[in-house]
């Protein structure tokens, strides 16, 4: 399974965040929420300056990126646990 | 008249308090404590305890005890900490949209191009297809995780 991190961050953002939580997966920057709208996720004005952000949620697709599992939690303290997600993954075909 | 004693209760109670309310940021590193913030109410509970303490000792011992006015400022002021506690993690964390359009189950996630780290464009359809570098294969899946930013 291939984790990939999308937000409005920029890449230099990104990046920094990656390198400092040692994350190793993909992170892709969508500054300005196109695909976030896309997949109806912006959450308008919830960032902390006002600015147009993406709730947070989780989708797992199968290798030919059919939805298997989703995540839109309804509290953005909430988000889905690694352990949630690994067991999903398990799922897969 | 003897000297009355300092409530110090009262002020122990709001610090608790206080404490409960500006200690979010740091338990809402770890989801144990973010989920729930069982830390935060715990701290909330010792401070109001303290400060019903110190109250009753201020109009029950008033001879003995300071402390009427300032308990009972503090004592509303720790409420309201509280209260904008409970707003803030009962209610301005749901504020979230509904996303009735998102990809559900069984549907095709649509397909993406954006920029990674590197600032190379980077497909949903590559993502899908082109091999881990673990196993050389393409992956069973992908995981999209949409987040809300780092600040």
């Amino acid at each position: 399974m291939r984790p990939v991190a999308i937000s409005v961050d920029a890449p230099d953002v990104s990046r920094d965040l990656r390198q400092k939580a040692g994350y190793t997966y993909t992170f892709l920057s969508d500054p300005k929420a196109e695909v976030i709208r896309r997949y109806d996720l912006l959450h308008a004005g919830g960032g902390i300056n006002g600015q147009d952000i993406a709730r947070p949620a989780e989708f797992l697709l199968d290798a030919s990126g059919v939805v298997r599992w989703v995540n839109l939690t309804e509290d953005y303290r909430v988000r889905a646990r690694p352990e949630q997600m690994i067991e999903a993954a398990k799922a897969l075909p | 008249m003897t000297e009355r004693r300092r409530n110090w209760h009262v002020w122990a109670g709001f610090l608790l308090c206080l404490a409960g309310f500006a200690s979010f940021p740091l338990f809402a590193r770890f989801p144990v404590t973010r989920d729930v913030p069982w830390v935060n109410f715990l701290l909330f509970s010792a401070g109001l305890a303290l400060l019903l303490v110190g109250l009753r000792r201020a109009f029950g011992q008033p001879e003995q005890y300071r402390g009427k006015i300032a308990g009972s400022i503090l004592g509303i002021l720790s409420l309201l900490v509280l209260g904008a506690f409970c707003f803030i993690v009962f209610y301005q964390t749901r504020q979230l949209p509904a996303s009735g359009g998102a990809p559900r189950i069984g549907q095709t996630a649509p397909e993406f191009v954006l920029p990674d780290t590197d600032n190379h464009p980077v497909s949903l359809s590559a993502l899908l297809s082109s091999p881990l570098s673990q196993t050389r294969t393409p992956p069973k899946g992908v995981l999209l995780v949409f987040y809300r930013g780092y600040w």
